[in-house]
């Protein structure tokens, strides 16, 4: 009865909390919140310190001196909107990105409905293969893919149509990944019902299965959007200089040089695109899914009052 | 016949690509790092006939490898760098996952999305904010001057071990909590109760229960962040971009952007590529049993 007592924090009051804290911090979770929390703000505020020096007033990145949003589009010379190379680098990462999902998703999907359904003698060694971008580091990717596109397939050399084969080369394993889960998760058995009661494959598959997997099929574009503007090592390896350099290529270029809190306004932007493509997946994901949701609940409620 | 051919040709255009732009291109690196060198031109001449592979190549990067041989010190500073990197990221991650699965109680949805977030935010605009926060007059200078535990500004980004090594730390450690939130997270309450009811100690339950049960996110996480470390060139660039913090990526890096040399960069390619092999497919092993588990759940 007292052990229950005890471990019921939530009834002390806030300050007595505080007070046996500071009596006794090595108690069971005490040093792990704070030691949590600290690495929390570690690993956000030094990015958070970098937005805010992307809307600085002067040309400093280091010295505060006021809001503005000269970076972005104020300034005539060096803001994000003036600056012809920082203009076409978004552009560039952006075209890149965009190219991506509408080549590696489709490939993904077909190939992650392949892969789960095949039974044949190709199919284990075709697993084995798509695991292998997702563990390979990428630099030797990046060096393997130059050395093709220069050495082998020269009539494409680097340039954009490499960096989007580059992209589209690591992006489609990470669609099969989140396809692959979806598929495991539905199971064969409302393909199998559609068969039953008639449909042809063809048709099994695109009114059944398909719907089935789209929020898997927007979750997977969503991911590969954002990876691919993220990416550093493939689309630098493959870049042909000048105008195919993406956004994250200008960072690490500026980093070397004198950057201005224009590199910290594009990154910034970036930042802004990858997150909400992300956001833009999970609420997705929530609306097609929400009456399999509805559903799982009424069973379990019928399960609660035993109907 | 239909039915047969259903399945391997949706399949087919992905494994084709992957043929084609990933399989392929290893040969091609192949063929470089076992190719000659144009005595004129100093271009690369690939061999793509096994029968004309000249080894020389290789065997002189492995030379340079040696003791005593101009990548060696490259090479035991990469392994020295990312090995204590790895450390720091476990004795950070540990704490910190061992939390969020275990005490956060109302907390663990918000700790969860901020745990996440790192890794949705570009890996380059995460060194940018270092690179801000380290410059002479910036924030952690200022700071320390302040405080007076420095007497004059430190120049952090002139070439210091520490901060390609806190660097490499910042980047990849939110790749490494997060497998080990799941391990952590997935460990069944009733053992750590059967451990109390029979009389272990919160200590010796971690160690007998716990820690046990987390070794495959420990070491699958290990895994995960140490391959593309030993890829990196571009952390060591953007806050070193001294040759005192060299490490393995940056001398191909140099090799095919600054040396022109690629048949050098190629052979070193290919004996890094060959060493992580180990580390690769115990990773792919790792994969292929998680997504075992949850078809057959």
């Amino acid at each position: 009865m007292t052990a229950v007592a005890e471990r019921r924090p939530q009834q002390l009051s806030a300050w007595s909390r505080v007070r046996g804290w500071v009596r006794n911090p090595w108690g069971r979770p005490r040093f792990l919140v704070v030691f949590t929390w600290v690495y929390m703000v570690w690993a956000l505020v030094p990015v958070l310190i970098a937005v805010q020096f992307s809307f600085n007033e002067t040309r400093s990145r280091t010295v505060w001196s006021g809001f503005s949003t000269r970076w972005y589009w104020g300034d005539p010379v060096d803001s994000v909107w003036h600056d012809p190379t920082l203009r076409q680098a978004a552009i560039q990462s952006l075209k890149l990105a965009a190219a991506d999902v509408v080549i590696a998703v489709p490939i993904g999907v077909l190939l992650a409905i392949g892969l789960a359904r095949w039974r044949g003698w190709g199919s284990r060694p075709s697993n084995f293969l798509m695991l292998f971008p997702l563990v390979t580091p990428e630099i030797v990717m990046g060096v393997s893919l130059l050395l093709i596109f220069t050495e082998i397939f020269t009539f494409i050399g680097t340039g954009t149509d490499a960096q989007i084969l580059g992209h589209v080369t690591f992006s489609i394993s990470y669609v099969v990944i989140i396809v692959r889960g979806r598929l495991f998760s539905i199971g064969r058995q409302y393909e199998e019902a559609a068969a039953d009661l008639g449909a042809s494959p063809r048709v099994a598959l695109t009114r059944v299965l398909m719907p089935l997997l789209t929020p898997a099929i927007v979750a997977s574009a969503a991911v590969v959007f954002a990876i691919s503007l993220d990416d550093f090592v493939i689309s630098q390896w493959l870049s042909s200089g000048g105008d195919t350099d993406t956004v994250p290529i200008r960072i690490y270029n500026a980093t070397r040089a004198a950057p201005l809190p224009s590199t910290n306004a594009i990154a910034t932007i970036m930042m802004v695109f990858t997150l909400l493509s992300l956001v833009f997946a999970f609420m997705a994901w929530r609306v097609f899914t929400r009456d399999e949701r509805r559903a799982r609940r009424s069973q379990d409620l019928a399960s609660v009052l035993d109907i | 016949m239909y039915r047969r051919w259903l399945w391997p040709g949706f399949a087919f255009p992905g494994i084709l690509w992957l043929v084609v732009l990933f399989v392929l291109p290893f040969y091609a690196v192949i063929g470089v790092a076992f190719g000659t060198v144009d005595p004129i031109l100093f271009r690369p001449v690939p061999a793509w006939n096994p029968l004309e592979w000249n080894v020389g190549w290789v065997l002189e990067v492995l030379d340079r490898l040696k003791p005593g041989g101009t990548l060696f010190n490259v090479a035991m500073r990469t392994l020295v760098f990312i090995a204590i990197s790895l450390v720091l990221c476990l004795l950070i991650g540990y704490p910190v996952a061992y939390y969020i699965a275990r005490h956060a109680g109302r907390m663990k949805a918000v700790l969860l999305v901020l745990l996440i977030l790192p890794l949705w935010i570009s890996y380059l605009m995460r060194m940018l904010a270092w690179v801000n926060l380290l410059a002479a007059d910036g924030y952690v200078n200022r700071f320390l001057t302040y405080t007076h535990v420095l007497s004059q500004p430190r120049d952090w980004l002139g070439g210091r071990p520490s901060t390609v090594i806190l660097a490499l730390v910042y980047g990849y450690i939110p790749y490494l909590i997060l497998p080990l939130f799941a391990s952590l997270d997935r460990i069944d309450r009733s053992h750590l109760e059967a451990a109390r009811d029979l009389g272990a100690s919160p200590l010796a339950t971690f160690r007998t229960v716990t820690l046990p049960l987390s070794k495959a996110g420990v070491l699958g996480g290990a895994v995960l962040i140490t391959l593309p470390m030993f890829g990196d060139y571009y952390t060591p660039d953007i806050v070193s971009q001294s040759p005192k913090t060299s490490m393995i990526g940056n001398q191909i890096d140099f090799y095919f952007h600054y040396g022109s040399q690629p048949t050098i960069g190629a052979a070193i390619t290919i004996i890094l590529a060959v060493f992580l092999t180990a580390f690769m497919a115990y990773y792919m092993w790792t994969i292929h049993r998680a997504s075992r588990e949850v078809g057959q759940e």
